[in-house]
């Protein structure tokens, strides 16, 4: 089962609303995945040379206080914090490999969900509504969204399990489906450096777009090569920097619907999710070809 | 909704109620209660809208429906104004069914009679073991149509996706367009007079104003290990 959405807008002037659209969409695909919820937003973004890191942590007492206090000494400057919930969100003058190395090398238990100048990930165990509505997701904005509803299947119920899962700056991945492969992709990931927290099939394969797109492919690149190496079953959603993409294994498996308007471009494993939208009776919607990647955004992914 | 003409109309909005409430009231019409016209509004791309009637009633489902719309449909003649999810009329046994936009996957699966028809396209695996139903998609279809198909006819105006007819029996497939690849064990095929006249027959009964002589026939070569004699014993 799992449930994905994603809606990107193409009308600047519905930003204010992404996260009021968004949410019932997420929340209609609850009877396919009652587990754990996510999103990864995209907007409000940082200054050329700041990164916007996503970050959790399991233990509920965590001082994110202190934690940006220790990021602005170590760094010489100011990490600007905001919490949200579980989450905490700090924007910082620092380049992804120096911050991702420091927390890692520093807090082993800190999870750092995403880092980009725009993205931003919530995810939690939990019914879709309740990940809603601790997160705010109604009264967020930006430009794009994916999200995700799990039925667990191929690892345990946990924060860490659940999607999007970060692939890179601004990337990440949402996966209705489950690969077989991703045992033997994972060990050899491992030996290209790649580090994987879970046991969980998606985390693989945002792993091995990560390795792609770190050795200079384009996002549809690495998507291509995955319709080869990944074995199983999948529609995928990739967030980007400038929109969106969406990829289903060469069988089709795993159902996925499209509808474009002049506003916005929107995916959904089933149609209900999209059935609220403005305008959506006169939208053009079909079923994204197999094998074929999609992908809308301001400039080509 | 009161009367028009002399058949009368019922309305159902399903934002204000159940899909198990309408397919309900529609399972309990008495036997002799035919012609009645039913509208259901806000589909919501709702799943099982329509599904197991067995009655003669025209329905129209006023927007996009979700899976397993019209399923196992016997005798009623449903049109859907908007798109289909997957496995619109899956099984149907008799009757028919319209959809006015785009079909998902395995649109008419299975289904032994009736007639399907697709303004738009239907994605994959449309006609997937079909067993006696006609299929009429104004559109392209996906990879794997008519999958298995056992009997009936598929006419499409459009492109087929990859593994067209794969492992046919007595379906008979009529493809105006391209043709991605064939499944294993369909070929194409002489259009003989017969095969002329119900393409033709079907194009016309669907108001399709089509040249006939566009299309190309496909269907089994009956080469598989089932059609050999010498394995007969072996079932």
């Amino acid at each position: 089962m799992c449930g994905i959405v994603g809606l990107y807008l193409k009308n600047p002037s519905l930003e204010n609303r992404l996260g009021a659209l968004f949410s019932p969409m997420l929340i209609e695909m609850t009877d396919r995945g009652p587990d754990s919820a996510g999103f990864a937003i995209y907007g409000n973004e940082v200054a050329d040379g700041y990164v916007k890191l996503s970050l959790q942590h399991s233990d509920d007492s965590f001082s994110w206080t202190d934690l940006a206090a220790w990021l602005t000494n170590k760094i010489g400057e100011e990490a600007d914090l905001s919490e949200n919930a579980t989450a905490a969100v700090i924007r910082v003058k620092t380049t992804e490999f120096a911050v991702r190395h420091l927390l890692e090398e520093n807090y082993s238990d800190l999870r750092i969900m995403s880092i980009g100048r725009g993205i931003e990930i919530r995810k939690e165990i939990g019914l879709p509504q309740m990940v809603s509505d601790r997160f705010g997701l109604p009264d967020m904005k930006g430009t794009h969204i994916i999200g995700h509803t799990r039925m667990a299947t191929e690892s345990a119920v946990t924060t860490e399990g659940s999607h999007p899962f970060s692939t890179g700056m601004d990337l990440c991945l949402v996966h209705n489906g489950s690969l077989s492969n991703h045992n033997r992709l994972r060990s050899w990931l491992e030996r290209q450096n790649i580090k994987f927290k879970t046991d969980n099939d998606t985390e693989v394969a945002a792993g091995y777009l990560s390795w792609h797109l770190q050795k200079g492919a384009t996002l549809r690149k690495a998507l291509e090569s995955a319709l080869y190496d990944l074995d199983g079953f999948y529609t995928f959603a990739v967030g980007t920097r400038e929109g969106f993409a969406v990829l289903r294994d060469p069988i089709a498996c795993k159902q996925a619907v499209m509808a474009e308007t002049d506003d916005y471009v929107a995916m959904a494993t089933e149609f209900r999710s999209l059935a609220g939208l403005p305008g959506i009776e006169n939208a053009r919607i079909w079923e994204p070809e197999p094998g074929l990647v999609y992908s809308w955004g301001r400039k080509a992914a | 909704m009161n009367g028009q003409g002399n058949i009368e109309m019922n309305t159902v909005d399903l934002q204000k109620q159940s899909v198990r409430d309408l397919n309900r009231a529609l399972h309990q019409l008495p036997e002799d209660n035919i012609q009645v016209g039913w509208e259901v509004l806000n589909p919501g791309g709702k799943h099982n809208i329509a599904c197991g009637l067995d009655r003669e009633l025209n329905i129209r489902i006023d927007g996009h429906a979700g899976y397993y719309c019209a399923g196992m449909n016997k005798r009623a003649d449903i049109i859907v104004a908007g798109n289909v999810g997957v496995g619109v009329a899956e099984n149907m046994m008799s009757g028919s069914v319209f959809v006015q936009g785009n079909a998902g996957q395995s649109a008419g699966a299975t289904a032994r009679g009736g007639l399907l028809v697709i303004d738009g396209d239907a994605a994959a695996r449309c006609g997937i073991s079909m067993k006696g139903v006609d299929i009429v998609v104004k559109g392209s279809i996906g990879h794997m149509g008519a999958f298995m198909g056992q009997a009936g006819r598929m006419v499409v105006c459009g492109n087929a996706g990859e593994a067209l007819g794969d492992s046919l029996y007595e379906a008979r497939i009529y493809v105006k367009g391209s043709v991605a690849s064939l499944g294993a064990d369909c070929v194409k095929k002489e259009m003989r007079g017969q095969h002329v006249q119900e393409l033709q027959e079907l194009l016309y009964a669907n108001g399709l104003n089509e040249n006939v002589s566009e299309f190309t026939r496909y269907g089994s070569q009956r080469n598989l290990y089932h059609f050999q004699v010498d394995n007969a014993l072996a079932y």
